[in-house]
């Protein structure tokens, strides 16, 4: 097994990862605050995918004009979400709010099956992205590098948004204690939507360049790489944005490593995320970056 | 004087248990009003219903003139109710002041957008809440600490930085709750002395729960007295110290034998 071998597979690994890192930062935003696994946020990027997919091919826009509305659309979806489905249930048990979230994961499939149908659809992929460089004997698909280096800037985005800003401070109180920031005055609604809004617009982004790389889409397309977010997100340490990235990038090489050096056992690539959670969940729960959790 | 706020028999029942009944209180501007009792009275739930944190079975609670009941806890803290905590509730990892300019919250406009992208109000806003959140540290005695975790304040500096965020959402009304639990006599004196002269420089109604008798004595006007939900009595320091009923009610064992 040569070097660049090796290189090729940690390059795929990371380009693969960063999505699931992406998608991640949804979960372990709305879990870090409302300690809820949202099961609907692998649906919510689908969803994503559908809005830029009509964006492009029912009403002509062009395609980088489609990603961005569809991103917009995208987290005032997720802010719908929030209204409908989850704010109702925010002082039931936790129970209730958990399976509220299945039953809105199994509603946005469903939807979608019966307004999108079942067949996929092929997606667009502008033509600079699908030009392949060899670097030093690694051969990368350009939509590999943007992909990452746009990951990492809303990476960026998201960290400043919650530890520069305002809106992020009320987050940080409310993922410590919601009641007491409620009686702070903070419109904790509104902030939790605003959560929402974020986690779902990565969703769309993680989705749309998720969409590119094979390139189609289907109804059902969210649930792998939800599981697969929603075990980097515990893989990093739940509630932690930057442990949810480097969760994602290990899962993404850990699978693509396992893959290549033993293709006989490519068809446990998923069996191996979910083995990774079971490990993590029994001899470290709380992830690589996780700290304690409060209460 | 005028009114400021007023509650009319208010209830709270958990399940079989009834926390508070009839609670009824006027409270006029620039007042200081004690609320005392054996524990397990039910002074901390009549600060949970009035700061909206409980909803009442029973009752109404009206604040310059508007009825409070069915508002949201932030709603109530934006018209001008603002409370510390029995148990200390800082947020732990926030410095400082940021701990105070999330109380500026409920006081300011700019939106989301204009925080990530930092316009000009947002700035603004930005500064002029870091401003006055530095003259509240300065006014109880923590300036010094600004910068500093939270957490890592002794604990009678946290006391204070629990009084000084609830200065920060502008109330005309404050709540405090054993604001002098677990301090030393010299510290009891400062906070004593920090409490009269907040109330001066901001205009505050106060109501306070407190365990510590002189201490009440010394600062209430007037007190009120709970025992198993009940108000068995109220009235000025003099009167409350010498009622029978109160005596019973704090030292009734001792009655018994
Ligand atoms: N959320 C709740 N659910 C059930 N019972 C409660 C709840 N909150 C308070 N209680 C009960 O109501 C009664 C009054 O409690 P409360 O905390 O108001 O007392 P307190 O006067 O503040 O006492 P202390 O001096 O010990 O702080 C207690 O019997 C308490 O157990
Ligand atoms: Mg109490």
């Amino acid at each position: 097994m040569d070097f660049s071998f090796l290189a090729q597979q940690v390059i795929n690994g990371i380009s693969l990862g960063g999505l699931y890192g992406l998608i991640a930062v949804g979960y372990t935003l709305v879990y870090g605050i409302l300690r809820l696994i949202n099961f609907a946020h692998g649906d919510i990027m689908m969803i994503g995918c559908y809005f830029a997919f009509y964006g492009i091919f029912m009403f002509s826009l062009p395609w980088w004009a489609s990603f961005l509305l569809a991103v917009i659309l995208t987290a005032a979806a997720g802010i719908l979400i929030d209204i409908g489905a989850y704010r109702p249930v925010r002082n039931a048990p936790r129970i209730s709010a958990l399976i509220t979230a299945i039953g809105v994961s199994f509603l946005l499939e469903n939807l979608g099956l019966v307004l999108f149908s079942g067949r996929p659809k092929a997606f667009y992929r502008p033509e600079f992205l699908s030009e392949i460089r060899e670097i030093a004997g690694v051969r990368i698909l350009d939509l590999n590098i943007w992909s990452f280096v746009l990951t990492l800037v809303l990476l960026g985005v998201i960290l400043f948004i919650i530890h520069d800003t305002r809106t992020g401070r009320a987050m940080r109180c409310i993922a410590y204690d919601m009641e007491t920031t409620k009686l702070m005055g903070v419109d904790v609604n509104r902030i939790i939507a605003l959560t929402f809004a974020i986690g779902s617009a990565a969703a769309a982004a993680g989705g749309i360049m998720w969409a590119m790389r094979y390139p189609q889409i289907n109804p059902l397309m969210g649930i792998i790489p939800g599981l697969k977010a929603f075990v980097a997100a515990v893989l990093g340490g739940i509630g932690n944005v930057t442990g949810a990235m480097l969760g994602g990038l290990l899962l993404g090489i850990i699978e693509i490593l396992l893959v290549a050096l033993r293709p006989d056992m490519a068809g446990y690539r998923d069996a191996i995320a979910f083995a990774i959670l079971i490990l993590i969940l029994l001899f470290r729960p709380t992830g690589l970056m996780g700290q304690k959790l409060p209460d | 004087m005028t009114e400021l706020f007023r509650a009319e028999n208010l209830t709270m029942q958990f399940g079989g248990l009834t926390a508070v009944s009839g609670f009824d209180l006027s409270l006029c501007r620039g007042e200081i009003v004690g609320l005392i009792g054996p524990n397990g009275a039910g002074k901390t739930t009549v600060f949970n219903m009035i700061a909206g944190y409980y909803t009442p079975s029973e009752g109404k609670i009206l604040f310059e003139g508007k009825v409070l009941n069915g508002k949201k806890a932030h709603e109530i803290t934006k018209l001008g109710i603002a409370r510390t905590f029995q148990n200390i509730r800082l947020f732990p990892d926030l410095k400082v002041i940021e701990n105070i300019m999330l109380a500026y919250h409920c006081r300011i406009r700019s939106s989301f957008f204009g925080a990530v992208f930092h316009f000009p109000l947002y700035r603004r806003e930005e500064e002029e809440m870091m401003r006055k959140a530095m003259l509240l540290l300065n006014e109880v005695g923590l300036a010094e600490s600004a910068e500093e975790q939270s957490s890592s304040l002794p604990y009678g500096k946290q006391r204070k930085l629990e009084i000084a965020r609830a200065l920060g959402t502008g109330p005309k009304l404050l709540l405090l709750d054993e604001p002098a639990a677990g301090m030393n006599p010299s510290e009891t004196q400062e906070l004593l002395d920090l409490i009269l002269r907040l109330k001066e420089d901001f205009g505050l109604t106060i109501l306070l729960i407190e365990h510590d008798m002189k201490f009440v004595m010394r600062i209430c006007e007037r007190i009120k007295v709970l025992d198993y939900g009940i108000t068995i009595a109220e009235g000025t320091p003099l009167e409350i110290q010498k009622d029978p009923k109160v005596i019973e009610a704090y030292l009734g064992e001792v009655r018994t034998c």
